[in-house]
């Protein structure tokens, strides 16, 4: 299996404060990798360093090389083209208000230049049916999305995010403001389209990560403690902090 | 008052003291506090209120029985006449804040634009964002001096030219900084969204942040506007005056700020009419714009 991302000696700051204080993982290519750990261990910077969106907080510094597909990302690339190759979903839907459920859907092309009204109607409908929210939807396109549930609002979020055709698709905790209906819903999502993305998902839910992903890595304070197999994981953990926090026992390594 | 401040915590009126022993600000003194300071707020409020209803009280009072036909369709009447009107300084008003925005806006907003956008804070934006605050404390008689040695004397007469500069100068930086505050209040997330569709940062905040604020921005650029539609001070060495409705970028121009300056210090009672009438026609000019904002353009309520 071949790998889509390699991530070597990844480190982040804020400020002063390292977050992440050296990564190295690859990640393979079509396949869904859960990144779980507790509350302030750097899983978000870990993947907002995927897509170069943790250089947009200001104060903020990274080392390390991520290498997609064989290029750095961090060398000789405009961090704008890297983001149109690893697409991102927030924790909560950022929907632009302005903007229609079908202007919502194509703005990554409209805005990149891609005007043609046919072209853009077919990739909407392409990219909503992907996120399974069409049916939902067709016979609004053009009011605007004021009036969905915050789950299709999520499944709004992933067709915008899958219109501009990303390789990677780098998920931030994207059922955290779901209910469990809803929350299944992505879950199926994810594993549709998995055949043609590969997935990074950050999550607290330590079900989710065991339901939907092949690979599973455990950060704790920054650091990557255990990277294998989701099965391998979850039933046979090396690590006893891996241990620790999947089972319930908490992390152990931070002072309550 | 009562209901919000009061009602919910009334069965543990007596004292909260926790097991640790500290005592809780709570009981009959919160109450009291909570009714006080509301009542300080309203006091505060209603004081505005009263001072903005008396000003608008008599601006109208002293200003709807010069308006007339005459007033609005006709330049000044030679002194010692009765009659006469404003036409002149209406357009001439119209004409100088309009150039004003001409030059004020498109700069005003785009620099606006620059110091809000997500990027990493440079030596350029905290130069252009110091610059627009020294700008905006200056006085404005300093932007007609600027412009009356820059242009009027170079082009040896007053000129609406001149008065449209200085009132641009003086209304570029409220522009930047009131659509750099307003931008700012647009959610991070939103602009996050869109820089990781792989959208320029520019193109975010021109087609994504910018529509989102847009009635926000518009009623900040109308409150700079007003600012200088209201404002003789740097017109005194640049457009100065005109008797003459005139429409010549290269002469000078009337406009109502100083024709109620000069009505309102001459001799004449009809002339102090005038002056008053001419204050409610700009006070008119000035609301206009603003409420057509709030109308016309849609304001968004945001989902955090």
């Amino acid at each position: 299996m071949s790998y889509k991302l390699r991530v070597e000696a990844l480190q982040a700051w804020y400020g002063q404060h390292q977050v992440l204080k050296g990564i190295s993982m690859p990640i393979r290519a079509n396949t869904i990798t859960a990144v779980i750990g507790p509350s302030g261990c750097g899983k978000s910077t870990f993947i907002r360093c995927l897509n170069r969106m943790h250089e947009v907080v200001p104060g903020t510094r990274v080392a390390g090389r991520v290498w997609l597909d064989g290029r750095n990302i961090y060398n000789g690339i405009n961090a704008v083209e890297v983001r149109r190759r690893v697409g991102m979903v927030f924790q909560t839907p950022n929907i632009f208000p302005a903007m229609s459920i079908f202007q919502n859907v194509v703005a990554g092309l409209y805005l990149n230049g891609i005007r043609g009204r046919r072209q853009l109607q077919e990739r909407a409908e392409n990219c909503l049916q992907q996120a399974g929210l069409w049916e939902e939807v067709r016979d609004r396109l053009h009011d605007t999305a004021a009036g969905l549930s915050s789950g299709q609002l999520q499944r709004l979020c992933i067709a915008r995010a899958l219109a501009v055709e990303p390789e990677i698709l780098l998920m931030d905790e994207p059922c955290s403001a779901l209910d469990p209906i809803a929350s299944i819903r992505i879950e199926e999502l994810m594993r549709e389209l998995k055949a043609s993305y590969t997935i990074i998902l950050v999550t607290h839910n330590m079900q989710q990560a065991a339901r939907v992903s092949d690979y599973t890595a455990y950060l704790c304070d920054g650091e990557l403690v255990e990277y294998e197999s989701t099965p391998e994981v979850f039933i046979r953990p090396k690590d006893s902090r891996t241990e620790n926090y999947i089972t319930g026992r908490g992390a152990d390594t931070r002072p309550l | 008052m009562d209901r919000l401040g009061a009602a919910g915590y009334r069965e543990t009126n007596e004292r909260d003291m926790g097991k640790s022993g500290i005592s809780l600000y709570s009981g009959r003194w919160r109450q009291i506090h909570c009714r006080m300071m509301t009542g300080l707020c309203a006091l505060a409020v209603l004081t505005l209120l009263a001072v903005l209803l008396i000003i608008m009280t008599y601006i109208l009072l002293q200003g709807i029985p010069g308006l007339n036909w005459q007033f609005f369709t006709r330049p000044p009447a030679p002194v010692g006449l009765p009659g006469g009107g404003v036409y002149h300084a209406i357009t001439g008003s119209l004409v100088l804040v309009g150039l004003a925005c001409l030059i004020a806006i498109p700069w005003g907003v785009a620099a606006g634009i620059f110091l809000a956008a997500p990027r990493r804070p440079g030596p350029l934006a905290a130069l252009v964002r110091f610059t627009a605050d020294v700008l905006s404390g200056v006085p404005s008689i300093t932007a007609g001096i600027f412009i009356y040695t820059l242009v009027v004397v170079r082009m040896h007469t007053f000129s609406a030219l001149a008065g449209g500069l200085a009132l641009a100068i003086v209304m570029l930086p409220v522009v930047t900084r009131n659509t750099e505050e307003i931008l700012r209040l647009v959610p991070r997330g939103l602009q996050e969204a869109a820089l990781a569709l792989g959208i320029s940062w520019w193109r975010v905040m021109l087609h994504i942040v910018l529509p989102t604020a847009a009635r926000g921005v518009a009623i900040g650029i109308t409150l700079a506007m007003a600012g200088v539609a209201g404002d003789p001070v740097p017109l005194f060495f640049t457009a100065l005056n005109n008797n003459h409705f005139s429409l010549d970028l290269t002469q000078p121009m009337a406009s109502l700020p100083m024709e109620i300056f000069r009505y309102a210090a001459g001799p004449f009672v009809t002339w102090h009419r005038l002056a008053w009438s001419g204050a409610l026609v700009l006070i008119g000019i000035i609301l206009l714009p603003m409420l057509l904002a709030r109308i016309i353009l849609p304001g968004y309520r945001i989902r955090r």
